[in-house]
């Protein structure tokens, strides 16, 4: 009877989950989809605590609901007060915590089926769907918890440098093979010290993925180490014949590979280049050698040229979050406008460390959504733009993504600032972007630097246009 | 060649599951299809918070473990914890992501 009822709230949260996630892809129904995910989950937790038939004593369901409530209280208390800039730091590291999860779930698996004191002489007879389930969960789930942990401290600037051991790509494929290897071995002696020495390769495998990888494709690393653990989920799911646990997985994992292709497709980078391409190894620097001059220009002058103009795009970039300036210039929009000035954002897709993040980032400073306006839409608008005014942002607006083959960018669609009529950016310094490559647009006749802090600047440039 | 039967036989075996699975992997792509890219943030970290879904099976392996298998009861607390902050932490910070897209 209770088993009955349990299948039912399964099948009432995998819709739950689908309807969700459909509707998280529309800005109006977002939210609510997001809601009606978390109770279908509610529902798959809870009812599985209640009603799954186990026999065990009520030690082990305390030590459940311990678990939930340390998780639940750690989980809330992070998600609400982490700062909205490190969002994708943060993403990566849950989507760790959910890998370790499917991780452990086979360990313990693994012993339930081939205990320490006693292997069964017959080694895996009989058991070959069970371990195919058992190791792909663990090296799916390890791989992808080692390389979010990876992902998570390059985000967080403490590994900021992408790692490169020469031949990266052989050691790789020999970590790999050595993975392969114990997997097969596993099905003739499924030993304890075997199913450690895989879990073992399989994290060094996590780390040695993440570890050459820039911290500009950091996205969609995280976006396909999220597919990886929902396939993790899945394969827990085979393995308990629990179709709750196949619908989320799989859902997650075929609509994460979606994600990811879409990301790539937007900053134009081969899913294959990001993994075993080499992003600023080329030293390109070839077409930069004839630099031309930087020309400064006052916060007084900015302030000016802003006050006369008719259309003003403001194209906002992750230094604009580092500096926390997001709120300024939410009232530099504002003031412009109330002066009679057009304003618009010109939002790249990977504006941000992830597609979308800056939108959020700007959300936040209640800007209003409609005044952010996608590349496609923007691009054709610059000819008859007075002022683009670049904040913070660097690789997204370098015209060398156009014009010259040899940059590494080389390909990648960009907002076109370089067609306004005047172009000012403000930098901290000349310090190249997170690509680390060199931008022509900083040389180009029409553009004007504006040193300083991107908070202070706008902030006085707000006071400014204040007095006109 | 018996590997191969083997391997058939599992396949066969399990013909509804597989059926299952290919389903489940046009519904994720349709439910993905054609999303802006400014939701693209919120929906990723939302997936993430799907796919704890696996704390379901963490919750299995300790409803299946004896009271007196320290091992595996610990190695259980560990993943139930985490699952939990995959799902919690994940839902919630998607929720902080979508409510500021709300106040127009």
């Amino acid at each position: 009877m209770n088993q009955h009822i349990l299948s039912i709230l399964y099948i009432i949260a995998s819709v739950l989950f689908i309807i969700g996630l459909k509707m998280m892809g529309n800005a109006k129904t977002a939210r609510k989809g997001n809601l009606l995910s978390a109770a279908g989950m509610i529902l798959a937790i809870a009812g599985t605590i209640l009603l799954h038939e186990g026999e065990v004593g009520n030690i082990v369901y305390v030590l459940i609901l311990l678990a939930i409530i340390i998780g639940t209280i750690i989980g809330w208390t992070t998600a609400r007060r982490v700062q909205m800039t490190k969002i994708p730091e943060l993403v990566s590291m849950f989507n760790g915590m959910g890998g370790a999860c499917a991780a452990l779930i086979s360990l313990i698996e693994f012993q339930h089926l081939f205990p320490f004191d006693h292997v069964p002489p017959g080694g895996s007879q009989g058991h070959s769907g069970t371990l195919i389930c058992i190791i792909s969960g663990l090296v799916i789930g390890s791989v992808s918890f080692a390389g979010s942990i990876i992902a998570f401290f390059k985000l967080n600037g403490v590994l900021d440098k992408p790692v490169r051991l020469p031949r990266y790509n052989y050691i790789n494929l020999l970590i790999l093979s050595v993975v392969a290897g114990i997997s097969i071995l596993l099905f003739y002696s499924a030993s304890p010290i075997t199913i450690y020495a895989l879990l073992a390769i399989a994290l060094l495998y996590g780390v040695m993925l993440v570890l050459p990888i820039g911290g500009a494709d950091m996205p969609v690393v995280i976006s396909l180490l999220n597919s990886f653990t929902g396939v993790a989920a899945a394969f827990g799911g085979f393995l308990y014949d629990n179709h709750v646990m196949l619908t989320g997985g799989i859902l997650v994992g075929s609509a994460g590979t979606l994600l990811t292709v879409v990301m790539c497709k937007a900053m134009n980078r081969p899913i294959m280049q990001v993994i075993f391409g080499a992003f600023g190894t080329t030293a390109s620097g070839s077409s930069v050698s004839e630099k031309g001059t930087i020309r400064d220009i006052s916060v007084s002058d900015t302030a000016a040229l802003m006050n006369y103009s008719k259309k003003v795009t403001i194209v906002p970039g992750y230094g604009l979050a580092v500096a926390q300036a997001q709120h300024a210039i939410h009232e530099l929009q504002t003031i412009l406008e109330d002066h009679g000035v057009e304003v618009k954002y010109a939002i790249h897709p990977v504006a941000g460390r992830m597609p979308g993040h800056m939108n959020v980032l700007l959300a936040e400073a209640s800007v209003d959504y409609d005044k952010l306006s996608e590349m496609d839409d923007i691009n054709p608008e610059f000819p008859n733009t007075d002022v683009v005014f670049v904040v913070g942002a660097n690789d997204v607006v370098n015209p060398a993504a156009k014009s010259d083959p040899a940059s590494p960018i080389f390909g990648m669609p960009i907002l076109e600032a370089e067609n306004a009529r005047n172009i000012i950016i403000n930098k901290r310094s000349m310090n190249a972007g997170y690509a680390g490559i060199d931008n022509l647009l900083f040389y180009n006749t029409k553009t004007s630097m504006l040193f300083g802090d991107a908070k202070n600047v706008i902030t006085k440039l707000v006071s400014e246009l204040k007095q006109m | 060649m018996e590997q191969i039967g083997n391997f058939l036989a599992l396949l066969g075996e399990n013909e509804q599951m597989l059926y299952f699975v290919i389903l489940s992997i046009f519904v994720g792509i349709e439910v993905i299809g054609g999303v802006p890219t400014i939701l693209h943030t919120p929906l990723m970290s939302g997936a993430n918070a799907i796919h704890g879904v696996v704390i379901v099976g963490a919750i299995f392996v300790m409803l299946n473990t004896a009271a007196n298998d320290y091992l595996s009861l610990t190695l259980g607390f560990f993943a139930v914890l985490l699952g939990t902050l995959n799902v919690v932490g994940g839902f919630v910070v998607t929720d902080r992501m979508l409510e500021m897209f709300k106040k127009k």
